[in-house]
This record gives structure tokens, sequence and C-alpha cells, in this order.
């Protein structure tokens, strides 16, 4: 597409236009890559037993307990579980954008890049936000400000941490525009989000996201706002660019489906602990924690049997106020023996490849094979 | 620089001007009829208040006392001779004074609301954004103002100040005016504190943090431009209580002093002569009414734009 900045720059100094998309981009991937080469850390992100508490007046809610994960450089991580297991509230912890009052990150740590979030000042944090992680939020129409421009506020993240000239700004924001594919980008910077679809607007929170070649983007149920068929791009878009530009991205979502189609590996979470962890292959070929198998199960099939009912885990999770030193699952658990009732299992490995769960049951002596 | 002129591939119509939130809400005020006689109103307020020297026929302290003499030294009737609206007793051409005090009460309009809003709208906006102890600290101070009474207040500071250079600013006026603010500005504090603590929970704002922006551009950027609609509609209609305080303030004989004329002290002086001479009451009565009509049109005009969640609730 011919845009005013490539028609009319084009008469000043054609050679920069030779390299205003593609070549650019190269540059930028290759640059991310030797970026990579200096890694500081095993891993971009380590969490390391987080632990974020809500102090609440009916008392102390665990929301994220002892969790401890991974994030590679570049990789893409799923964090899957039903509603209020954590899952937001781990992603919210790693920005430090937990509300506090009344939560609270009560210990752990959070090594990013070498870096220790958790002793960082709020202001060195909030440099680090929007520019090291970038953050893509569940509902794209509350998630922009509907009196801003949209370029307004694609460039805010670029004023703020990377100090370009007002054109330079206006060029980054017309191209991240383009790259995440709203249609003639240059006449769309001054337009409102009410001017703009819902998928449209979620593509201009990815732009947001990546304003700033952030190395993490934690990506907070991204698509469940939409309706499928934009989900379907919304996710492409997401790990097109995340490869593009070699970024990492935490994909928190209770969709197994989009876990399966995006992710290197998944974390399954239930009531504020990881049950489950391990590459995408090996978790869905044979999972090792009910809470798992359930989840799985309760997928819709092609072959279901039509009239029937769709398959549930029968109960709710257990409140997180004062959880009780046993299986979290277990009264909802159908293999469950006394064991479980005693106290809680560790996370274990299952195998030789990182696949780990939380389970009596499936343990190298347990009940179930 | 030419970077700004947009060629459009062949096919593809530019679209028309984007219009913001702000032009909506103008062209949804437009429409409203009300709004519009209010605004014509306050409109034609501002002008007389800017340009009533100019276009009186008098200057307002002239007396034209052939014409009181030969009128048996009694106030000239509306439609006399050089005088559309009669004159006062010292034979002072009546619509001279009046477009005066129209003078008067556009100052009261602006000073007083720039008063409030420069108090108001920060002491709001803080206590909102930080919340916890200091929006305690901050509100039970604004109680404290709104539990004060006000025209006790506005009497006290103006015998206290009156000797003062600031006392004497504006013929003395100035002193009203910010005496009037200082009592009017707990409502927009909590007005606006509402606002912030309504909007510092919104995702946009929580967007806003996970890229970095801080919180005062959060506060400024975000916030702000977000809650400005009710608070513009409530100064607006702040302002025909501020020209109602004024006018009521000049009747008693606070404020403005002679030979000046305010449209409250022009009531005062022409309701000895109440009964020959309705005019000198009425004529000021009207103009406070207009004036008073036009900023409440206008308020509730601009808040059904700025707000059309709320319109059909009438």
């Amino acid at each position: 597409m011919v845009s005013a900045e490539e028609g009319v720059s084009a008469a000043d100094a054609p050679t920069i236009v030779e390299l205003s998309s593609d070549d650019v981009l190269r540059a930028r991937s290759e640059a991310v890559a030797q970026a990579g080469l200096g890694r500081k850390a095993d891993h971009l992100l380590e969490v390391r037993n987080l632990s974020t508490h809500f102090f609440t007046p009916d008392g102390v809610v665990q929301a994220v307990d002892d969790v401890s994960f991974d994030v590679g450089y570049g990789e893409t991580l799923g964090l899957v579980g039903e509603s209020g297991c954590g899952k937001s509230v781990s992603a919210l912890s790693i920005a430090r954008l937990v509300p506090d009052p009344p939560g609270r990150i009560v210990s752990g740590s959070i090594l990013f890049d070498g870096i220790d979030l958790l002793k960082l000042s709020p202001e060195d944090m909030r440099k680090l936000r929007g520019k090291e992680i970038g953050f893509i939020f569940q509902d794209p129409l509350t998630s922009l400000n509907p009196t801003l421009t949209i370029g307004y506020q694609i460039g805010e993240a670029i004023r703020e941490h990377m100090g370009l000239s007002t054109k330079a700004a206006r060029d980054r924001i017309v191209e991240l525009l383009a790259k995440v594919g709203i249609p003639r980008p240059a006449d769309r910077l001054n337009d409102y989000p009410f001017q703009f679809s819902g998928g449209m607007r979620q593509r201009v929170m990815i732009a947001i996201a990546l304003s700033c070649d952030p190395k993490l983007i934690l990506a907070d149920e991204p698509t469940t706002a939409l309706d499928v068929t934009i989900q379907a791009q919304i996710l492409e878009l997401i790990q097109r660019l995340s490869s593009e530009f070699g970024t990492a991205v935490l994909l928190i979502t209770h969709d197994l489906g989009i876990a399966a189609g995006m992710c290197d590996r998944v974390n399954v979470m239930y009531a504020g602990r990881i049950v489950e962890t391990g590459s995408v292959d090996t978790l869905f070929e044979r999972p090792r924690m009910p809470y798992a198998w359930g989840l799985l199960d309760s997928l819709p099939r092609i072959d279901d049997v039509r009239g029937e009912k769709l398959r549930t885990i029968e109960g709710l999770p257990p409140l997180l106020i004062s959880p009780p030193k046993a299986c979290r699952f277990g009264p909802r658990c159908p293999y469950i023996r006394d064991v479980c009732r005693e106290g809680e299992p560790e996370l274990t490995a299952r195998g030789s490849d990182g696949h780990m769960a939380r389970c009596f049951a499936t343990e190298s002596d347990g009940w179930i094979a | 620089m030419a970077t700004n002129t947009t060629v459009v591939p062949a096919g593809l119509a530019k679209p028309k001007a984007a219009a913001g939130p702000w032009r909506e809400a103008f062209g949804r005020l437009v429409r409203n009829k009300l709004a519009v006689v209010g605004l014509v109103l306050v409109l034609l307020l501002l002008f007389c208040g800017i340009f009533g020297p100019i276009i009186a026929p008098w200057p307002y302290q002239q007396q034209d006392l052939q014409a009181i003499f030969a009128n048996g030294n009694r106030p000239l009737p509306p439609f006399s001779p050089n005088h559309i609206l009669g004159t006062d007793a010292l034979g002072r051409d009546l619509l001279s004074r009046l477009l005066d005090g129209a003078r008067i009460s556009v100052t009261v309009a602006f000073v007083v609301q720039f008063v409030i809003i420069f108090i108001g709208v920060p002491v709001g906006a803080f206590s909102g954004w930080f919340g916890g102890r200091t929006d305690n600290f901050m509100m039970r101070l604004t109680d404290v103002f709104y539990a004060f009474p006000d025209l006790l207040f506005i009497i006290l500071l103006s015998v206290a100040f009156r000797e003062t250079a600031f006392g004497q600013a504006l013929d003395g006026l100035l002193l009203v005016f910010v005496a009037i603010g200082l009592v009017g500005w707990v409502t927009v504090a909590r007005l606006t504190r509402g606002q912030m603590l309504a909007l510092k929970e919104t995702e946009f704002v929580e967007a806003a943090k996970a890229i970095g922006v801080s919180d005062r551009k959060i506060v400024t950027h975000h916030l702000l431009p977000n809650g400005m609609g009710p608070i513009i509609v409530a100064v607006t209609l702040g302002v025909p209580v501020a020209i109602l305080a004024e006018a009521t303030l000049a009747y008693i004989g606070i404020g403005v002093q002679p030979p000046r004329a305010s449209w409250g002290s022009l009531i005062a002086d022409g309701q000895k002569y109440i009964r020959s001479e309705p005019h000198l009451v009425l004529f000021p009565a009207i103009f406070i009414a207009l004036a008073l009509i036009g900023f409440t049109f206008l308020g509730d005009g601009l808040r059904d734009a700025l707000d059309p969640k709320l319109k059909g609730k009438q």
C-alpha cells in the first residue's frame, strides 16, 4: 500500500523508503536474536515461590500461593485454569500491578532478565513497564481511553520510554498500526476508539503492547471478549509478531484449545497453585493430574453424541481463605484416597522432559497408572 | 511539513475528519433547542459584558440633569427620547447602567468559576487519586468549608480585607468574587473526587499503568478529560448561582460601590420608586432572570450533551 510517508519521502530520500518495512523488521529480529545471545539469565522470567495475598475484611485470600515457573527467551508459556485460580493475579504480580490495598505480594522473587522486579523502586518499575514488559488486557473495549486518539495512546509508551522526536514517534506509530493489520494506518491516527471495532481495538492494544519492543508480553485472556472468528485472527497476530520480534509471551487463558495452538509449554493452575506443568505435547497427550483430565474432558468434541450433556467437573474450587492442608482438588476428584486428605502433594516430575504434576495418584507408587 | 498530507490510494476515499467525543457532544448540544436558547443568551451577556461601555448610549455615571428637571425631578420613564429604558432618579441612563452591570455579572461568572475550578479540581483530583488517609483528611476539610454559613463568611471576608490592596482591586469586586468562590469550590471538589474514584478503577487506567505512564500523566491525560463532562456542567450551572450571590450581596450593599452599578444594587436603588417607576426594578430583574435562564439552559443542555446516557430520563 502506498502511504503518504513513503510517497513523500521517496522524493527526499529514496533509500529510507527501501528500508521502511521488511528490512527494518529483519534487522530488528536480528537485534532481538543478538539480545538473546547476551542473556543475563537462563530464563527471561524466573518466578520463584511467588505468593500474592489479598487482605479482605473476611480474611486473607491466598490468590497466588507459592507459585514458581520460568518463561524462556522467546517462549510462549500458557497459564490455564478456571476463573479465580490465580492466573490473572500471577500476571499482575509480575507487572507489579496488583491493586494495593487490598492485594500484596507477600513473598517470592520475580527475576526478569536477571533483575529482581520485587526489589525495584516503584519509579524503576514504572520505567520497565511498557518498555520491557507489555500487557494485553482482556477487554479492548474498556482498555482504551475513549477521550484520546488511537495515535496518542499508542505513542504514550513510545514517548514515555524511547524519547523519540514527534516525527519519529509518529512514523513508528504508523508502522506499528500497519504491522498489526490496521488498514490505512496513517489516516487512522487521529481516530478515537469508538471508531474501531472490537477486533481492531484489540489490534491497537497489541500495537501498544509491542510499541517499545518488549522482551515479554503478558496477555491476559486477550481473546475472551472477542467473537470466535476474530479470536483466531488476533491469536495468529500475537503468534506471528512475537516470533518476528522474538518476544516471549505469557498467555493466560481458560481455553485449552488456544493454549494447545499457541504455547510451547503450559502451566495448569488450580486454587492459587500450579498443579501441572509440561510441554504442550506431553501435557495434552498424557495429563498426570485429574484436574487437567477434567479440563480436557470438558471440552466439547466433534464426535460427541448429539443431545448429550456437556461434561463438567463437579463442585467448586475451594475458598482461598485458609485453604486446607490437603490436595486442593481432592473434594472434586473422583480418585481421591485418604492420603489426599492428609497432606498436600508436591509438584513432582513425571517423565524426563520437565513434565511435572501435583498428585499422589499419578506418582510412581500411585494408584493411577 | 509535507508529511502530514495524505496521499490516498485511488479508490479509497479519505474518511471525514475524525469527530472526537467533544465534537460529538457539541453536535448534540446544538441540536437541543433550549440549550441553543441558553447559549444565545449567554453569548449576548458576554457581548454586553465585553462591549457594554462601547455600545452604551451614555457613560453609566453621567447624569442627564436637564431631562429629569424637565420631568419634574422624577426618573424618566422607558421610551423617553435619548433614554430608551428611562433614567434613574439622578438622571443616569438605565440601559447604560444595566450594560455596566452586565460587565460585573460576566466578571462574576468568570472569576468565581475560575476560583472554584482552581481550588476544587486539584483538591478533588488529589483526594480521589491518592485515596485512603489523604482522601479522608481532604474531605473533612471540605466538609468544614461546606458547613460554614456562606453569606456570613463572605461578609466577614469583605469586611476584614476591605482596606487592603486586594480589597480595593476591581472597585472592591475582586474580594467579593474570591469570597463567593471560596464558599463554592466544595461542590466541584466533591464531584471531581467522585469522578476520580470511579475512573481510577477503569481498565484504561490500568492499561496506562501497564505501559508505565506516570501518575501525574494518568491524572491529567486520562482521568481528568474523562471526568470533565460533569465538572463542566457543574461549573456552568454554578455561574447563575454566583451571579445571584453577587446580586444579593450588592442588594444588601456589599461589593460594588456607587457610582458603579450591579444589577443587584440597581434593584436596591430602584425599589424606593417601585410604585411610581416600576421599570427601575423591572429591567434589572429581567436582566438577572435572562442571565440565569441562559446559564441554566446551557448547563442542562451540556449535561445532556456530555452524558447521553442520562438523556431520556427527564
